[in-house]
């Protein structure tokens, strides 16, 4: 079936499966972000942004996205790099690989609740499983990233 | 602890990759091999113990896109391990690529290359098989001369003598002791005789298992691979495909995470072979079911302890036996096993009269085990620091102090470990500093909250190892770029760990240079020098070592092609970073000059590489502390409070030593209270996705806090130690503690789930 | 993994019901569960079109969409005043936010799965489903009825004078429940509804009047002993049939409290 959709900001037009999963259908699209960490919905790794909300890109039929707005981590780099390099102070990076998916949730979070509690932040990023870290250098970095940005007040950062 | 003052090292910089990895760039094996690579996927056996009768892959043939199907018959025929371990390897060559005699749930029967994954799993479902379906042997208590025989064929072939025979179902059997320990044991006040069982917990990296292989431009077999050990893979490839050595080359992009699991070649030879019999690029990536099923987990094990002690806590004797259960195959089970006695006992040589450590490790028709951070010594460790948990309690002692009388320290030999002497040892500081700002004297006694809760602490202390003294090698090579700048070529794996970078900051401190002047390479058996892997926490104890000196030995060469410049002799030179000057007068020379001289009219190459081995592995030490709240009516146990204080000599990057400190807790508590490994009565697993594996959440974690007591190892680069595997080792026995102290119920079987807590208590 | 032929987003709500009579036809609700099934969808249906996307509130009544996620139930402040935070309580563990933003009430409740906050919750709510064909039933019957092809349209939950408690025990914090458990008081009727037992959620009502003088430490214990006995448990791989009956009776005691206005600590 054909398909229109808008990927970071740009229109596709492209002929797919219907069973083809989003995820498949943005690697295939150089969208190298997006990783697949599990078959059952409960990683986090594949999380992009659908007209603004955070969603699992492996459970999502491209066909039902067809129309919509999808943005990936390729398409929201300065977003990111804002608050990026405060999780890399930590070295709460690790081996990286549930790193775009917890960078995309976390954008979602500050979009929604712009200076999130420690709880807030837990329970927001709870799906974004990451086996290196132990979570707490991640929180620690969203905490020194909205310290700085206060600091700095609403024309900073 | 006084130390001196460095300008790289003991600093937390940004690990060198770090912002590539947030922001999503495509550095892992699967976003950067070709798109027209053939798919690779495994047929696995439904069946715990069976012999393929017959197999039908005529219709899976046909399907449009699949370009070969392989089974048993089309295989080489000997056999091999996929252990990576230094040759001769400690584990059993018990493995073909595929085998008529299937072993596990989950053990490949068919190798399937496709075009398309679509077609791949086509073919899959039209491949048939008719199994002869044997008895399995399910429970590792009763493998051990049991009539049926995981591995009855007449080809098994041990390398070394570990006291396995296939025959009896046993991999690998040994006793070691010092002093009489029946005669202390008789003269002790207090023995108490225990046993504990934890399970084959899976590493879970978020990158599962995953391996891409083509021809060359010399039609060699490149092999581009998630592993930890490029150079034991090339090796493993080579017999199992029965090829020579040069016309393999491994290397090892960006990893998703590894913790052991990838030291062992669990994927690879299967798209090699593809590679081999089709000559066309190929790749297998394995769901998480598959790395579930068919990976390379902890060893589950049975641990048997005597503990002799005196009424005042003077802990005399430890007699410890471990049942290690290495499933299907033998990978890493001889090894594993030595470490829950050798990496626990010591922790309490202090006072220690006598010890005898002795095991079995036994076959058994589920997965095969392997290597799993911590490797043995996480589970040892649980065991004994229970066992002394219970000892405490029982004596009505504090068991902080307990351990602060008979703990290992400095300048003591260990007999448990080799004989080796606790060189840099500051288990008693970490105690102390964390007994302070875990706040033990308040949280140590159980508080009622109300509403049926209670909150209590625990306690534990852990070693660990750095390296496999005598076996394992690190090199690096260092060579001088025009630029003044350096290139630093390893052949460990960073896995995420950031061992590219702390490799970095020590070549940086040695050559008086920032870290963003030391580019690094790795890992890749083709330009790579030789590096046994990363693992045995052994990566910035040997490799680090190994970088040290590569520095020294290219400072000299540096020198003495900037003495023919300068006109004087080399030891008429000094070396300060940027220069070399000549030490009678001013003149000197840039490095950039010196770099740019070596490449014309020069005969001196302005590079080093130089391996390492260490006759020993020094410990680190550790001590953690949890506080827990406990609902005594459903069995919860939330985790408040983790401390931490670790003694790694010196933290080479404060920050990742904090980072791997607080992801190895993590992992413990999941092993402790979350994770399960279940399997049915026929040997399928249950644990076989995360939907049924839980890997604790940030909401399961509670605060973590964690902090340094530096000790100097003079062997060690620049004093540091191992940080790596020694952090996974508190949890399972603090928890424990803290459980036990909230309910008055030891539970001596990991994981604690709230069921077992209420089954043990309310009976309902 | 699941193959589709046919994707169709159903442009009315009789269009959707047509494809759904054959055998191997679908209606899609988040797709999370779905996915995983191994089977092969001739026409997969989707109704994201249908505009049933949305809770509609009135004096009288909660209207909530079949393709309502269950993040819009666990955000919405109407039901949440309602229900005092119980729909939140009730959803806000489930998986992640990504999960909650696909996954849907309607999926949910049509599924009937045993494991289901969410059916336990809206069955404490003395819901009801509207389906295209077979109009609107409660959801205490419907919970019981076979799979059919019909089209689940929307839950209607009438408002009345209540009071809402919802208790859930995991084992993890994000999997799923080991038990759950809602208990309500709607127009004077109490309700403890008991689901992932592991077996789909299931009402007890007070019967024999335990409650009659209102909730104390003492009729709250009398009832969840009651419900203990009333309610079949089973053994999974989370927990055993003992420990969940154990657990309706401490959960079930603990959301009476809470009921009664006892504030229990989360």
């Amino acid at each position: 079936m054909d398909i229109t959709l808008t990927l970071n900001g740009r229109t596709v037009v492209d002929r797919i499966d219907p069973d083809l999963l989003l995820i498949d259908f943005l690697r295939v699209h150089g969208c190298y972000s997006v990783k697949r960490g599990c078959e059952t919905s409960n990683c986090g790794l594949c999380t992009v942004l659908m007209d603004g909300r955070p969603i699992l890109s492996c459970s999502m039929l491209t066909a039902r996205a067809a129309g919509h707005d999808i943005r990936t981590l390729e398409g929201l780099q300065e977003e990111a790099a804002g608050f990026a390099g405060f999780i890399a102070d930590q070295g709460a990076d690790q081996c990286g690989f549930c790193n775009p998916g917890f960078v995309m949730n976390t954008i979602a979070l500050l979009r929604e609740i712009p200076d999130p509690t420690d709880d807030e932040i837990r329970s927001y990023l709870a799906g974004n499983l990451c086996r290196c870290s132990g979570y707490e250098g991640q929180l620690r970095g969203i905490r020194s990233f909205l310290e700085s940005r206060r600091k700095e007040g609403p024309h900073g950062a | 602890m006084e130390h001196k003052e460095y300008r790289s090292v003991n600093k937390s910089v940004r690990k060198k990759d770090s912002m590539q990895l947030l922001l999503g760039k495509p550095v892992y094996l699967d976003d950067i091999v070709p798109k027209d690579a053939l798919t690779v996927k495994i047929l696995r056996s439904p069946h715990a113990n069976a012999i393929v009768e017959s197999i039908d892959v005529s219709a899976a043939r046909k399907v449009p896109g699949v370009v070969d199907v392989y089974t048993w018959q089309d295989v080489p025929t000997n056999r091999f391990t996929i252990a990576g371990q230094t040759w001769p390897e400690p584990s059993p060559y018990d493995r073909l690529i595929l085998d008529r005699h299937v072993r596990f749930v989950g053990d490949a029967v068919a190798i399937i290359a496709a075009e398309t994954e679509k077609a791949a799993l086509t073919a899959q479902r039209l491949i048939r098989v008719t199994y002869q379906v044997l008895e399995p042997v399910l429970d590792f208590r009763t493998a051990k001369d049991n009539p049926v025989l995981v591995h009855p064929e007449a080809d098994w072939f041990p390398p070394c003598p570990v006291g396995g025979d296939n025959r009896r179902n046993l991999v690998a059997s040994d006793v070691s002791s010092d002093g009489d320990v029946d005669a202390v044991l008789a003269d002790c006040d207090v023995v108490l005789e225990r046993t504990y069982h934890t399970k084959a917990f899976n590493q879970a990296m978020m990158e599962t298992f995953r391996t891409y292989t083509e021809l060359d431009p010399y039609g060699r077999l490149h092999v581009i691979s998630s592993t930890q050990i490029v150079f034991h893979c090339r090796r493993i490839l080579s017999h199992a495909l029965g090829i020579p050595k040069s016309r393999i080359r491994v290397e090892k992009p960006r990893i998703g995470g590894g913790f052991g699991a990838k030291q062992t070649a669990v994927c690879e030879v299967y798209p090699a072979f593809v590679t081999l019999r089709t000559g066309r690029p190929a790749k297998l990536i394995y769901s998480r079911e598959e790395s579930q099923i068919a990976g390379s987990p902890r060893h589950e094990m049975e641990i048997r302890i005597r503990l002799g002690a005196d009424r005042d806590g003077r802990i005399r004797c430890v007699d410890l036996y471990t049942l290690s259960n290495t499933g299907a195959y033998g990978e890493h089970g001889p090894t594993t096993v030595g470490l829950s006695g050798h990496k626990s006992i010591p922790l309490y040589t202090g006072n220690l009269e006598a010890y005898r450590f002795g095991y079995d490790v036994v076959y058994t028709n589920l997965q095969a085990s392997g290597a799993y951070r911590g490797y043995g010594a996480t589970q040892g460790i649980y065991a004994l620091e229970t066992v002394v948990n219970e000892l405490a309690e029982q004596l009505g002692m504090d068991p902080t102090v307990i351990r602060d009388k008979n703990m290992v320290r400095e300048g003591m030999n260990m007999p448990a470990y080799y004989n080796e002497p606790a060189n840099a040892c500051a288990l008693d500081r970490c105690m102390e500093h964390c007994r302070k700002m875990f706040g033990w004297e308040e949280k140590y006694p159980v508080r009622d909250m109300g509403n049926g809760k209670v909150r209590a602490a625990g306690v534990a202390m852990a070693m660990q190892g750095s390296c496999i003294s005598r076996v394992d090698v690190g090199s690096a090579t260092l060579k001088l770029c025009e630029d003044g700048s350096y290139n630093l070529i390893i052949g460990a794996a960073d896995m995420g760990t950031g061992c590219d970078t702390i490799l970095a900051q020590m070549a940086a401190e040695c050559m008086d240079c920032d870290v963003d002047d030391v580019a690094v390479f790795g890992a890749d058996t083709d330009a790579s020098p030789y590096d046994s892997g990363s693992y045995a926490s052994s990566t910035t104890y040997v490799t680090g070592k190994a970088v040290e000196r590569a520095c020294a030995g290219l400072k000299e060469k540096i020198r003495s092609i900037a003495a023919r410049m300068l006109g004087c002799q080399p030891e008429e030179t000094v070396f300060e970073g940027k220069r070399v000057r000549c030490i009678d007068g001013d003149r000197s020379v840039g490095l950039e000059e010196i770099a740019y001289r070596s490449q014309s009219f020069n005969n001196e190459a302005a590079q080093v590489t130089v391996s390492h081995s260490s006759p020993v592995s020094p410990p680190p030490f550790m001590v953690g502390m949890v506080e827990i709240e406990l609902d005594k009516e459903t069995g919860l146990v939330t985790v408040l409070d983790y401390m931490a204080v670790v003694d790694c000599g010196i933290p080479i990057n404060p920050a990742l030593a904090r980072i791997q400190t607080e992801g190895g807790i993590v992992q413990g508590i999941g092993h402790t209270l979350t994770e399960d490994v279940l399997h049915d009565e026929k040997g399928r697993p249950v644990s076989s996705s995360f939907l049924q594996y839980k890997l604790p959440t940030r909401l399961d974690i509670g605060r973590l806090r964690v902090e340094f007591e530096h000790s100097h190892e003079p062997t060690g680069p620049f004093g540091a130690k191992s940080i790596g595997e020694i952090v996974i080792n508190t949890p399972a026995p603090a928890l424990t503690h803290a459980i036990y102290r909230a309910t008055g119920v030891w539970h001596r079987e990991l994981p604690i789930t709230p069921e077992k807590i209420i089954r043990s208590t309310v009976n309902p | 993994m699941i193959t589709i032929q046919n994707y169709v987003q159903a442009k009315s709500l009789e269009e959707a019901y047509c494809l759904n009579q054959k055998r191997n036809a679908r209606v899609l609700g988040g797709m999370l569960w779905l996915k995983m099934a191994r089977n092969a969808v001739g026409t997969a249906i989707d109704l994201c079109g249908l505009g049933l996307d949305t809770i509609e509130e009135t004096p009288e009544l909660f209207s909530i969409g079949a393709m309502v996620t269950l993040r819009q139930l666990e955000l919405h402040p109407g039901l949440a005043a309602y229900t005092r935070g119980a729909a939140a309580r009730a959803v806000r563990d489930i998986v992640g936010v990504q999960f909650r933003n696909m996954a849907t009430v309607g999926g949910s409740v049509w599924g009937r799965f045993g494991f289901s906050d969410v059916l336990t919750f809206l069955m404490s709510a003395d819901a009801s489903v509207e389906l295209h064909r077979g109009g609107i039933v409660p959801l205490e019957d419907f919970a019981s009825m076979k799979y059919d092809d019909d089209i689940l349209v929307r839950i209607l939950i009438r408002k009345r004078p209540g009071a809402f408690a919802y208790q859930a025990m995991r084992n993890q914090r994000t999997d799923f429940p080991v038990l759950t458990c809602a208990l309500s008081q709607v127009d004077g009727e109490y309700r403890a509804v008991l689901g992932a037992r592991p077996a789909r959620a299931m009402i007890v009502r007070d019967e024999k009047g335990l409650l009659a003088d209102g909730i104390t430490e003492e009729s709250a214990d009398a009832f969840a002993a009651y419900a203990a006995e009333r309610t079949p448990t089973g053994s999974n791989s989370r927990a055993g049939a003992a420990y969940r009956t154990h657990l309706v009776r401490v959960l079930t005691r603990r959301g009476l409290m809470e009921l009664g206005g006892t504030k229990i600590e989360k």
